[in-house]
């Protein structure tokens, strides 16, 4: 009964340590800058690691996060192949700035735009920023963080290259 | 929880997968006389939700479950007890999209319909009822629904009396076309709506209030290489609405009419936004009786302003729009000085020049009160001398090296507060703002942040002082400590300090934090909708977690 117990405590405990990892992508349509429009399901990046970062033009850590990702993009892309999505929750007040910011920043990434918080609920986002990593391979998400702090992201580097190998 | 499958030597039953989180907001007030604290006889508050949500295949459906007990200080009235305040069910594949139940949904910019929520203001307006969308062919998606819409919860879900009903069709012209148009340099698409909302709530003897009332809009986006245009025209039947505070608006027979466009130009490294508004009696329920400011809104209007981040810029002075109507303006400018250029320096150097607007609109009063109640003309864009706010910021951030970054930010606002009732004295404010931030890397998880903010202003209570530091420890730590005074105040005994301290543990999705300290009294705001928070004198626990 005792081990019945400890196992069962253990297995919730390794459930909600694991949160959320293991799920798919919700197939959802969003708009991207240019207003196509791409199903986020879809998005396979031939079985690389696939980053979905939410992010705000408000949000000041989520744009201290992409900048500093922003730096090292290329030398990430080059050794693992990862596709970082940035998925922005702007909503109509603040949602005509998203392309003028990411522009004069001279992002690479794939933006997406989520005006009502849609893939933000079916992602059970609760703020931003909050990042999560993809096995491009299964679809499935296998890492993801929410809030960041300097350093967070060699973290975040540490996964993606665990799964590119 | 993860994909359950149960595997049996000859079949594979896929069960699905469940996934949720949860937000969880304690506070313990104190007794704080001199800050003038909220202190309620529960001396607890406590706000939090948790979603459920089950999917399989095509389809997912799923609960929220929400408890009050009792609401925190400062969150709209509506809100108490504790039982599920949404629940849905949803399927669908390629083309069809069909949600039964509660269920957010916006058309276009949200002026004519937006169903939204934001739980730190306490705004939830959930349709409930029925959505379908549907895309007959590459390109063109359809929306119609209709519902009842959520005015407020009382151990449960309550909708309001009111109906709304909408349908709404946008059409991408490049992929729609796709064979002559899919890498076109030139990119269009267009949309209309039809919104229309049944209320019998009000039966006052005095006036005939239309029972159904329409809402027609029409939209366009185009974009040609780097420069992207948008407009949004709006138009609203006569919906009259009790005014208790102003006559000329109480129970008026006009129309309501929002302009809303948009240019851009950006390039790498350079960004310009433009837009312009015109609202003119556009604000609209799902009730024609007097709610909560932030009850049961069926449009969204936006405040056309920058919104801000730094607290003495954000809490003192905000704007929200006006629900009467303005005339807004607003420019944006960001360039980053390239690297490794002389005035760049190493790693570039962002700024960002905002300046943003709005006036009351120029209103032609025709005292038919006794008769049609029109109450006033105007035109589209036509503006008086009277500004509710100018707001100029301007904002520069530098990397110096690998371990230092800092930025530079001043604000300059005027503020009519005879208007807009948010500070204490109802005066024209005339304030700047000026903050220095600056973030070291000591070491590879550990860095520090340091925030100084100066508001000086004649007005209202003075001048304030703001200080902050935080300490990170990447992944897992953050501890801060902050500190408001407001050394310029005329009377002595008001020149208080606002202390607070905060310390957080992260984990994955999970974040939990306690902060402990006083808070003043201010105004919180998100899009274009504010509340305005009591001071208090507490201790305040915060957890959110993804599973």
């Amino acid at each position: 009964m005792k081990k019945l117990f400890t196992l069962s405590f253990a297995l919730i405990a390794t459930v909600i340590m694991t949160a959320q990892n293991g799920k798919s992508i919700p197939s959802m349509k969003l708009k991207t800058l240019e207003g196509k429009t791409i199903d986020i399901a879809q998005i396979k990046n031939n079985g690389k690691p696939i980053v979905i970062s939410f992010w705000a033009t408000w949000c000041k850590p989520c744009k201290a996060e992409l900048n500093t990702i922003a730096e090292d993009y290329e030398d990430w892309v080059d050794e693992t192949g990862v596709e970082l999505i940035a998925v922005s929750i702007d909503d109509a007040r603040s949602s005509g700035r998203v392309e003028p910011y990411v522009n004069s920043q001279g992002w690479e990434y794939t933006v997406l735009l989520d005006p009502n918080g849609d893939l933000k609920r079916a992602m059970n986002v609760n703020n931003v920023p909050h990042t999560f990593l993809v096995d491009g391979s299964t679809g499935k998400i296998v890492w993801n963080h929410n809030n960041y702090s300097p350093g967070d992201e060699e973290e975040l580097l540490e996964q993606i290259e665990r799964i590119a190998k | 929880m993860g994909q359950f499958v149960y595997s049996q030597e000859h079949a594979d039953i896929d069960l699905g997968s469940i996934s949720g989180n949860t937000q969880v907001i304690a506070q313990y007030y104190n007794e704080d006389t001199l800050i003038n604290a909220a202190l309620p006889d529960h001396i607890m508050g406590l706000n939090s939700f948790t979603n459920v949500n089950y999917s399989r295949g095509k389809f997912n459906a799923g609960i929220r479950y929400e408890t009050y007990l009792n609401p925190l200080e400062g969150y709209p009235s509506g809100f108490a007890g504790t039982g599920i305040g949404y629940r849905y069910a949803n399927w669908k594949n390629e083309r069809l999209n069909i949600t039964i139940g509660n269920f957010f949904e916006q058309f276009g910019s949200g002026t004519i319909l937006r169903a939204y929520e934001e739980p730190n203001l306490g705004l939830n307006n959930a349709l409930d009822g029925i959505k379908i969308k549907y895309e007959p062919y590459q390109g063109i998606n359809l929306t119609g629904l209709i519902g009842k819409q959520r005015e407020a919860f009382n151990d449960g879900l309550i909708n309001g009396n009111g109906m709304v009903r909408g349908f709404d069709g946008e059409i991408d012209l490049n992929t729609l076309f796709d064979s002559t148009f899919a890498d076109s340099k030139f990119r269009i698409s267009i949309g209309g709506s039809f919104v229309s909302k049944y209320n019998n709530d009000n039966t006052t003897p005095d006036f005939i209030l239309p029972k159904n009332v329409g809402a027609y809009g029409g939209r366009i986006a185009m974009r040609y290489g780097k420069i992207r245009f948008s407009g949004e025209y709006i138009l609203k039947e006569n919906d009259p609405y009790p005014n208790p505070t102003d006559e000329r608006f109480n129970y008026i027979y006009n129309n309501g009419e929002g302009i809303l466009l948009n240019l851009g130009y950006s390039t790498k490294g350079l960004g310009i936004d433009l837009s312009a508004k015109h609202n003119d009696n556009m604000l609209w329920r799902s009730t024609n009786v007097s709610v909560a400011p932030t009850s049961l809104l069926i449009g969204f209007l936006p405040t056309m302003s920058k919104q801000h981040t730094y607290n003495l810029a954000s809490t003192m002075y905000p704007y929200a729009v006006n629900f009467l109507g303005e005339v807004a303006f607003q420019a944006d400018i960001i360039y980053k000085i390239p690297k490794k250029t002389k005035i760049g320096g190493k790693y570039g150097t962002s700024i960002n020049i905002n300046f943003a607007t709005a006036y009351a609109p120029n209103r032609t009063y025709l005292n038919d009160m006794d008769s049609s109640r029109n109450s006033y003309t105007s035109r589209p864009f036509d503006a008086s001398d009277s500004a509710f706010v100018k707001d100029f910021n301007i904002e520069i951030k530098r990397k110096f090296n690998k371990k230092f970054k800092a930025a530079l930010t001043y604000f300059n606002f005027v503020f009519d507060d005879r208007a807009i009732l948010v500070a204490q004295k109802h005066e024209l404010i005339y304030a700047d703002i000026f903050v220095a931030e600056a973030t070291y890397k000591i070491n590879k998880h550990h860095s520090v942040r340091i925030e100084a903010q100066h508001l000086r202003t004649g007005q209202d209570r003075g001048n304030w002082a703001y200080g902050l530091i935080e300490y990170s420890i990447s992944p897992s730590w953050f501890f801060a400590i902050m500190d408001q005074y407001n050394y310029g105040n005329s009377v002595e005994i008001e020149r208080l300090h606002y202390p607070l301290a905060t310390a957080g543990y992260l984990n994955g999705p999970h974040r939990f934090s306690i902060q402990y300290g006083k808070q003043r009294a201010g105004v919180f705001c998100v899009g274009g909708v504010c509340r305005a928070v009591p001071a208090s004198n507490g201790v305040t626990f915060t957890l959110t977690t993804s599973f």
